[in-house]
C-alpha cells in the first residue's frame, strides 16, 4: 500500500525537476543580457581579459562616451521620434479606416477591407527593393517622412484588423446618443469611439511601437546619412567600423534594449495580446 | 444629401487607402515589372529581358544553397525550438509557483530586436575573446573551443540555435494559451477512470493540441524562412556563403551588385515558394482539424 508520504515525496520531486528545468531556461534567457550590461561597464583593455560577471570597477563613463562620442544620443532621439510619429500616424489613420469599415456604409467597402486583410496574408519577401525605388522617385529616400510613411504602411493592416474587431463588438447606443445631440461623424469618432477603444488602442500602440523600435531593414535602405539613422542601423554601422570599441557597443546595445524591456515589463499584458493577435492573423 | 454623406464616409478611409496604394500596391506591381528587366536601379533605360532573370535563378547555386540553409534553420526551429516551447508550456500549465515570473522571462528574447540579440550572441560566441570558449577551457573541454561563427561546420547550426533562443517564447505563449483552454474536468474524469498521467497526456492533451501545434508550425515556417536580420548581425552570411538565406541574397543583389531586376525576380520566386508552403499547410491544418 502506497502511503500519503510516498505521494507527497513524489509530488515534491516532480515539482523540483520542473522548477529546475524552467529555471535553467529562464537563466539562459536573462544571462546574455546581464553579460551585455557587464561588458558595457568594462574598458577596452579589461573587456578581453576580465570575464567576471560583476566587474571590479564600474565604468559608467562608457554610457556617456557612447551617448556623446558614439552618437547614440542622437540615434536614440531619432528612434524615439520615428516610433512616436509612426504610432501616432497609425492610430489616426487606422482607427479612422477601422471605424468606417465597422460603422459607415459606402460602395466598395468590403473590397477595400479585404484588400487590407489580403496584404497581411501574402508574403512579399524583398518588397524593400521596389520601395527603395519608389522613395527615390518621390524624393523621400533618406528623409524622415519617407521612413515614417513606409512604417505606417507596415503596421496598418494589423491595426485596422484589431480596431475593426473591437468596434464591431462595441455597443452602438452611445454613438446614437451623440448623433441625437448633433455630433458629426468625425466628432463621434473622436469623442465617442476612440475613448471607448482605449484597451485595444493600448495593444495597437505597444505592438506598433515595438515593431518600429526594432525595425532594421527599411531603415537600412532608406537612410544614408548618419544623423538620420535610428538605433538598430547605427548599432550595425558602429559594429562594422575599423576597430570595434566593444564596451561602447555594449553600452549602445543596452541603451537600445533597456527601453523595450522596461516597456515590456510594465505593459506585458498588451504586448502579449498584440503579439499573439498579430501572429494569428499574419 | 445621400451623396454628401457617402463622400464623407470615404474621407475616413482615404488616408489609409492612399498610404496603402502608394507603399504597398505600387511596389507590389513594380516587383513583377522589374523582374522582367535587367536594371541597375539608377540608369534611365531598363533592359527588357523577359524571363531571363528567372532562368538565371534556376542555375544560381548560391541562391538554392541559401534556400537549403533557410530550410535547415527552419527544421531546427520546428523541432528543437517548438519542442522546447511545448515542454515549457506544459510545465507551466499547472498549479505552480512563479508561473507569471517564468512567463515574463521567456518572452524577453522575442521582444528584443534581432540586431541586439545577434550582436550580444556574436560577442559571447567570439572565437578569441568570447565567453563560451573561455568557459569551455575552464570546464576542461579545450578541444571543443572553436570560432563558432566563422567555422563552416558550426556557423549555420549556431545561428539556428540562437534563432530558436530568440523565438521559442512565441511558441511557448501560444501553446500555453492552448493548454489552458483544455477543460480541467477532462483530466479529472480520466483520473477517476484510472488513467495515469502519461495516458491522459497521450489521450487528452496531445489530440486537443494538434490544431495549436499546426498553427505554431505554420508561423514557425513562414517566420523562419524569411528571417535574416539576426544573420546579418551574427555572420553577415559568411563564412563563404555558409549562413546565407534567401532574403539576404535579395538584399545582396540589390545593394551589393545593383541588380534590381534580379533582386525582384528572386523575391517573386521565394514569395511563390512561401505561398505554396502555406497553401499546403492550410490544407493540412483543415484535415488536422477534422480528426
Amino acid at each position: 500500500m502506497k502511503t500519503t508520504a510516498y505521494y507527497k515525496t513524489k509530488k515534491i520531486t516532480i515539482n523540483l525537476v520542473i522548477h529546475l528545468f524552467l529555471l535553467t531556461v529562464a537563466v539562459s534567457c536573462v544571462f546574455p543580457l546581464l553579460w551585455m550590461v557587464s561588458s558595457s561597464l568594462k574598458t577596452q583593455e579589461t573587456i578581453f581579459k576580465d570575464t567576471s560577471l560583476i566587474p571590479r570597477v564600474f565604468h559608467f563613463e562608457n554610457y556617456y562616451l557612447a551617448w556623446m562620442e558614439g552618437g547614440f544620443g542622437r540615434y536614440f532621439l531619432n528612434s524615439i521620434f520615428y516610433t512616436v510619429s509612426v504610432v501616432v500616424g497609425i492610430i489616426i489613420v487606422a482607427s479612422l479606416a477601422a471605424y468606417a469599415f465597422s460603422r459607415l456604409n459606402f460602395p466598395g467597402k468590403n473590397i477595400l477591407f479585404y484588400m487590407f486583410m489580403a496584404a497581411m496574408m501574402i508574403p512579399i519577401p524583398g518588397s524593400f527593393v521596389p520601395l527603395y525605388i519608389l522613395l527615390n522617385k518621390l524624393h523621400l529616400r533618406n528623409t524622415a517622412p519617407g521612413y515614417i510613411l513606409a512604417m505606417i504602411n507596415v503596421g496598418l493592416s494589423t491595426s485596422i484588423f484589431l480596431l475593426k474587431t473591437f468596434f464591431d463588438k462595441m455597443p452602438k447606443e452611445l454613438e446614437d446618443a451623440a448623433r441625437m445631440d448633433g455630433c458629426s461623424k468625425l466628432g463621434i469618432w473622436w469623442h465617442v469611439a476612440l475613448p471607448l477603444a482605449k484597451p485595444v488602442l493600448a495593444v495597437v500602440v505597444v505592438f506598433n511601437a515595438l515593431t518600429v523600435w526594432n525595425e532594421y531593414v527599411l531603415a537600412l535602405i532608406i537612410f544614408d546619412s548618419k544623423p538620420l539613422m535610428p538605433l538598430q542601423v547605427a548599432l550595425m554601422t558602429f559594429q562594422g567600423e575599423f576597430i570595434t570599441r566593444y564596451p561602447l557597443l555594449m553600452a549602445g546595445l543596452t541603451i537600445t534594449a533597456l527601453p523595450i524591456i522596461i516597456v515590456y515589463v510594465l505593459m506585458q499584458k498588451y504586448i502579449v495580446k498584440g503579439v499573439t493577435a498579430g501572429a494569428i492573423v499574419g | 444629401m445621400k451623396i454628401k454623406s457617402t463622400l464623407e464616409n470615404y474621407v475616413f478611409v482615404l488616408p489609409a487607402v492612399l498610404i496603402f496604394a502608394v507603399f504597398y500596391i505600387v511596389p507590389f506591381v513594380w516587383v513583377f515589372r522589374y523582374s522582367l528587366h535587367d536594371w541597375d536601379g539608377i540608369s534611365p533605360i531598363m533592359n527588357y529581358i523577359g524571363l531571363g532573370n528567372f532562368k538565371e535563378i534556376i542555375q544560381d547555386k548560391i541562391w538554392w544553397n541559401s534556400m537549403l540553409n533557410a530550410g535547415y534553420i527552419t527544421l531546427i526551429a520546428l523541432t528543437f525550438q517548438n519542442a522546447l516551447a511545448f515542454l515549457l508550456a506544459w510545465a507551466c500549465d499547472r498549479e505552480i509557483r512563479l508561473k507569471n515570473f517564468y512567463r515574463l522571462i521567456f518572452f524577453i528574447p522575442p521582444v528584443l530586436s534581432e540586431v541586439v540579440v545577434g550582436l550580444v550572441w556574436q560577442w559571447i560566441l567570439d572565437g578569441n575573446y568570447g565567453l563560451l570558449n573561455h568557459w569551455l577551457v575552464h570546464l576542461g573541454f579545450p578541444n571543443l573551443v572553436r570560432n563558432w561563427l566563422s567555422d563552416p561546420q558550426t556557423a549555420l547550426t549556431v545561428v539556428a540555435i540562437v534563432h530558436s533562443w530568440k523565438g521559442f517564447g512565441w511558441g511557448f505563449l501560444i501553446f500555453l494559451a492552448g493548454l489552458q483552454t483544455i477543460p480541467r474536468e477532462l483530466y479529472e474524469a480520466a483520473r477517476v477512470d484510472g488513467a495515469n498521467a502519461w495516458q491522459s497526456f497521450k489521450k487528452i492533451t496531445i489530440p486537443l493540441m494538434v490544431p495549436v501545434a499546426v498553427l505554431v508550425a505554420i508561423l514557425t515556417i513562414l517566420g523562419t524562412m524569411q528571417a535574416f536580420v539576426l544573420i546579418i548581425a551574427m555572420t553577415g552570411g559568411g563564412p563563404a556563403y555558409h549562413t546565407e538565406v534567401p532574403v539576404l541574397r535579395i538584399l545582396a543583389s540589390m545593394r551589393g551588385s545593383s541588380r534590381f531586376g534580379y533582386a525582384c525576380a528572386q523575391g517573386i520566386s521565394f514569395g511563390l515558394i512561401l505561398v505554396v508552403i502555406s497553401f499546403i499547410q492550410y490544407r493540412f491544418s483543415k484535415r488536422a482539424r477534422q480528426i
